[in-house]
């Protein structure tokens, strides 16, 4: 029995995923890059053949993680900080994406990811930027530290058609 | 960029294109300068037009509900479908789509 039992878990043992394409982009920390870093991923993911929904969500994700770059992590800097996204096409059809800045930190993750807490005084800040990546995507982890900089990483299955 | 009708009484604001962090403070100074000048007792904001959102446009919405707040004006929303649906939805602001 415990013979058999070994032998099935061994043909259900996930393969390891390999990484069928990837890309790495660098972008200064402007508004006007928020909807090119979307498109930019989007334009990637499309190679996957999603549906219009989920390359909606990985859009909405992208500039959520982007929009937090540019409006909370080098808020205090006087020069213009830098984006790295870099994002993989995996071989079990999901879509990996990492968004790194070099910024100020975040001081508690867990209130960040609050919907609707922001730090934001001004400019009308919904404080739903976690809350979206959380909802679109599968799934989402947050690295951060103060003064080291903050690191998304996130992913999404999309359905195979 | 938003399209704007006015009848005095109601002012109906129809966005057109993306809305995200870097083009709402225009679509906000757009409609807040109608709104200034017109105080007017309901205001819609037309999503018909909007191909991509993110929560930028929570933040427009929540915010004209704010400045509507201080003479009394009431804020609906229309024309929400698909993926800003979604976004309205998950923010807990489906009850001001006019029906």
């Amino acid at each position: 029995m415990a013979h058999l039992c070994r032998k099935d878990m061994g043909k259900n043992m996930k393969e390891k995923l390999t990484v069928k394409n990837h890309f790495r982009l660098v972008i200064p920390a402007r508004s006007q890059n928020e909807a090119f870093a979307r498109t930019a991923v989007s334009a990637f993911a499309s190679q996957v053949d999603p549906t219009v929904e989920e390359i909606n969500d990985i859009k909405a994700a992208v500039s959520e993680a982007v929009t937090n770059c540019i409006v909370h992590a080098y808020s205090n800097d006087d020069a213009i900080g830098t984006i790295e996204i870099v994002s993989r096409i995996m071989s079990d059809n999901s879509v990996y994406i990492r968004i790194k800045d070099k910024g100020c930190g975040i001081a508690d993750i867990k209130q960040a990811k609050t919907p609707l807490f922001t730090t934001c005084a001004e400019g009308e800040r919904a404080g739903l930027g976690f809350a979206v990546m959380e909802s679109f995507m599968d799934k989402l982890t947050v690295h951060s530290g103060i003064g080291r900089g903050t690191t998304i990483t996130m992913s999404k299955r999309l359905t195979e058609r | 960029m938003v399209e704007i009708v006015n009848t005095g009484e109601r002012v109906t604001a129809g966005i057109q294109g993306d809305i995200d962090h870097h083009t709402a403070s225009g679509i906000r100074a757009e409609i807040d300068a109608v709104l200034e000048n017109s105080t007017p007792r309901i205001l819609i904001l037309d999503f018909g037009g909007v191909k991509f959102m993110d929560s930028s446009g929570i933040g427009l919405i929540l915010g004209r509900m704010r400045v509507l707040q201080g003479f009394g004006g009431r804020l609906f929303i229309k024309n929400v479908t698909g993926h800003v649906e979604k976004i309205v939805k998950l923010a807990g602001l489906s009850g001001l789509v006019l029906k």
